[in-house]
């Protein structure tokens, strides 16, 4: 069973990066042949970081929009960042300091995570205009995410698993030496799902994680009449 | 066409978000394109009998060369962050007029034919095959979008849906089903010019008349120069401007600054339009035709700047897209920014002292300004972000004596479009036009009824002509839509006086005509 799992972990982690890696070169490749930013916007390349800084870390364009949506998501994603580095450590030994650190927070980020998907899913169905909008798997992802939190927050509070023994069958990983996964129904369903998730995550909606990075609307520097930004198939119009 | 038949929105004193009434603006078409404006811009002159081939391979043409609209197709979670910001879905309450309800008429059938996920699974993710039905919802939808942006400030990705209907369009017209508005007049463009079609002669002839009536107002012999070889500026404005109210006031006003600031400046018969409705259908090609005729004026002209008029749309492809259509502009003095707009120009001489203002010359009128979408959101003014909503205020401030701003909510980025922008100002799209314009209306109310302003001013062609078409609806005076340079012109002092002999018509015989 534990090399079923093991199979299943390298063919998600495989997916997971070759897929976004595809999704990434596609964006990359792709060219934005006009300057289109949404003004006001950053006149400097540093000041485009800072905005898509502000996007990424604390949701800015959502927290101008609608509050209680965005501290829902804000919740989930931050909660979710902090639960992720925590679980690094079931991959490396010794566990670095900044990881040990955040071990009480990532521990409770699980409830924050949790509400705050709640919350999501309730605006999803009990708002008109989102329900209106939302796809059977716009609800699956919510469902499939809480109950990935639920399960692993089971572990830590409730009914613990062997980590031990999880942390030397991940570890093995890079060593190939492997070790066995407790067959707790708990752990199973939680790295199950999670592998799911993995699986799914290059072919649906979250792309959005590297899409907000690529958005020619947030990325793009104000300055078109300091510099002429021209593509390549642009470029060739001007030759015919 | 759509039903002549419609009640207006009743105003409320907040903008309030509705309850979803699905299929409320279903009704909707507006006038398809007849085969020689289709042809002209080089889209077939009708529907093709392979549309749905054409229109997918399209869709993967477009995906391909625009980033915005790869990302923009996938990045969407559904978070309805967008859903109550556009003026058309608060106006009609139409869930396909939520800016991501719009989105998604496009996106379930891009999940359909270019996901792995909608290939194989198309009810999970709502992904679609594309049928008769679809198309007819793209042709009544996307044309019921004004490109204004707004929905872009609010979403986590920046996905906007002006990309996305550009795009749409752009595919309607691949397979020969384009919008008769936007498209004939491109094909004007092409041909004469101008949007409206106006020939050389009849633009002379305009502006004739325009010095006359300036100097019989002022005593002083204001230019208005066409096709001047050698002039230091090459001013290009909307040709609304050469006729229609209150656009001309506006005109007047640029004539006096310039003639104040004592520049040498023409207008240009071939380039005598700042619009670019090339942008509005998505046509690269289109949009980079219509903007060399700009280059071609100025260096056949020999200019030395080039200064756009009051107009939004035109702003946002000067500023944003000229360098890159039709760039490089290194022929031009690189002292100045290419181009410069008409307030950036203004408040420039305001500061340097060059021009006398007596704002007592407005003061039977009290101003709000009404930020343009294109240029709020998709362009800048001056050297510093935000300074579009700066430089035209400052400008206002310097001419007029009372003036208060709308709701923080409904100004600056978060304007609410005059609902006629980006290939809507169309007679047929009438019911879309007055239902959208319900926010802006709703806000300009509020500050008419709190702080008893009495006119809107506007730097946008579009919006002065929609506001003329729309006030009325609301129970509003038409005349209440003013040209920032109108208000301009009405303060100022004309100290530069002509010398009789330089008056119109001196020393011709009076009986002559």
């Amino acid at each position: 069973m534990s090399s079923v799992y093991a199979l299943l972990f390298i063919l998600a982690t495989l997916v997971l990066v070759l897929g976004l890696a595809r999704k990434i070169v596609q964006y990359a490749k792709t060219p934005a042949p006009l300057k289109i930013p949404t003004t006001p916007a950053p006149v400097t390349r540093s000041g485009v970081v800072m905005r898509l800084f502000r996007e990424v870390v604390l949701f800015e364009s959502l927290f101008k929009s609608t509050k209680w949506t965005w501290i829902f998501s804000w919740m989930f994603h931050m909660g979710l960042f902090l639960v992720l580095a925590r679980h690094v450590r079931y991959f490396i030994d010794p566990v670095w300091l900044p990881i040990e650190l955040i071990q009480p927070f990532g521990k409770y980020a699980a409830f924050a995570m949790i509400a705050g998907l709640a919350g999501l899913l309730i605006r999803r169905i009990f708002v008109d205009r989102i329900r209106y909008i939302s796809a059977p798997s716009d609800y699956l992802w919510l469902l499939l995410l809480i109950v990935i939190g639920m399960s692993g927050a089971m572990m830590t509070f409730v009914i613990h698993t062997d980590v031990v023994a999880v942390k030397q069958f991940f570890t093995g990983f890079w060593t190939f030496s492997g070790g066995d996964l407790p067959m707790d129904p708990i752990l199973l369903v939680h790295l199950t799902l999670v592998a799911v998730l993995m699986l799914l995550l290059p072919f649906s909606k979250l792309l959005h994680i590297p899409g907000v990075f690529f958005s020619p609307t947030r990325n793009q520097v104000d300055n078109p009449r300091e510099k002429r930004h021209l593509v390549e198939w642009a470029r060739k119009l001007e030759d015919s | 066409m759509a039903g002549a038949e419609f009640k207006t929105p009743e105003l409320s004193e907040f903008i309030e978000v509705p309850k979803l009434v699905e299929g409320t603006m279903e009704h909707i078409t507006c006038f398809v394109a007849k085969p020689d404006h289709q042809e002209a811009l080089g889209f077939p002159g009708e529907k093709v009998e392979n549309w749905k081939e054409v229109a997918i391979d399209k869709m993967g043409d477009l995906l391909s060369r625009y980033r915005s609209f790869q990302v923009f197709m996938d990045a969407c979670v559904k978070c309805g962050s967008c859903t109550d910001k556009c003026h058309y879905f608060l106006g009609t309450q139409d869930p396909k007029n939520m800016p991501v309800g719009r989105q998604d008429l496009l996106r379930k059938v891009y999940r359909r034919y270019f996901t792995f996920a909608g290939k194989y699974f198309p009810k999970l993710v709502g992904a679609e095959d594309l049928t008769e039905e679809i198309i007819d919802d793209w042709y009544s939808y996307f044309h019921q979008c004004s490109q204004c942006r707004r929905c872009s400030v609010f979403c986590p990705y920046g996905i906007d849906t002006a990309e996305i209907s550009m795009a749409a369009r752009e595919i309607l017209d691949s397979i020969g089903v384009g919008q008769k508005y936007c498209n004939e007049i491109i094909g004007k463009v092409h041909k004469i010019g101008n949007n409206l079609g106006l020939p050389g002669p009849a633009i002379e002839n305009t502006l004739e008349g325009l010095e006359e009536d300036v100097y019989d107002e002022t005593e002083v012999a204001v230019k208005y120069p066409l096709d001047v070889k050698g002039a230091d500026i090459l001013l290009v404005t909307p040709s609304a401007d050469f006729f229609a109210e209150p656009h001309v006031d506006g005109l007047i006003g640029y004539g006096k600054v310039f003639h104040e600031a004592g520049v040498s400046w023409t207008l240009s018969t071939t380039a005598s339009e700042a619009g670019n409705f090339g942008m509005f259908i998505g046509s690269y090609e289109n949009m980079r035709r219509v903007s060399l005729r700009i280059r071609q004026a100025a260096l056949e002209l020999g200019v030395k700047r080039i200064v756009f008029g009051e107009c939004g749309h035109a702003w946002r492809i000067a500023y944003s897209f000229l360098n890159t259509l039709a760039g490089p502009f290194d022929f031009l003095d690189p002292d100045y920014p290419v181009p410069q707009h008409i307030c950036e120009y203004t408040l420039n001489e305001i500061e340097k002292g060059t021009l006398e203002l007596d704002k007592s010359e407005n003061d039977e009128m009290s101003i709000t300004f009404h930020d343009s979408c294109n240029v709020a959101r998709a362009s800048r003014m001056g050297d510093k972000p935000g300074g579009q909503f700066e430089i035209p205020r400052k400008v206002i401030k310097a001419v007029v004596n009372n003036y208060h701003d709308m709701e923080w909510d409904t100004i600056h980025e978060r304007t609410y479009c005059c609902g006629g922008g980006g290939g809507i100002l169309t007679d047929d799209l009438m019911e879309v036009r007055v239902k959208g314009a319900k926010p802006r209306m709703s806000a300009f109310k509020n500050v008419m009824e709190e702080k008893g302003v009495t006119h809107l001013a506007a730097i946008c062609a579009i919006c002065k002509s929609q506001f003329t078409k729309v006030f009325p609806y609301y129970g509003m005076d038409m005349f209440q839509i003013v040209s920032v340079h109108q208000l301009v012109s009405n303060a100022i002092v004309m100290n530069r006086k002509t010398p009789p002999e330089e008056a119109p018509g001196y020393g011709e015989d009076d009986d002559e005509e």
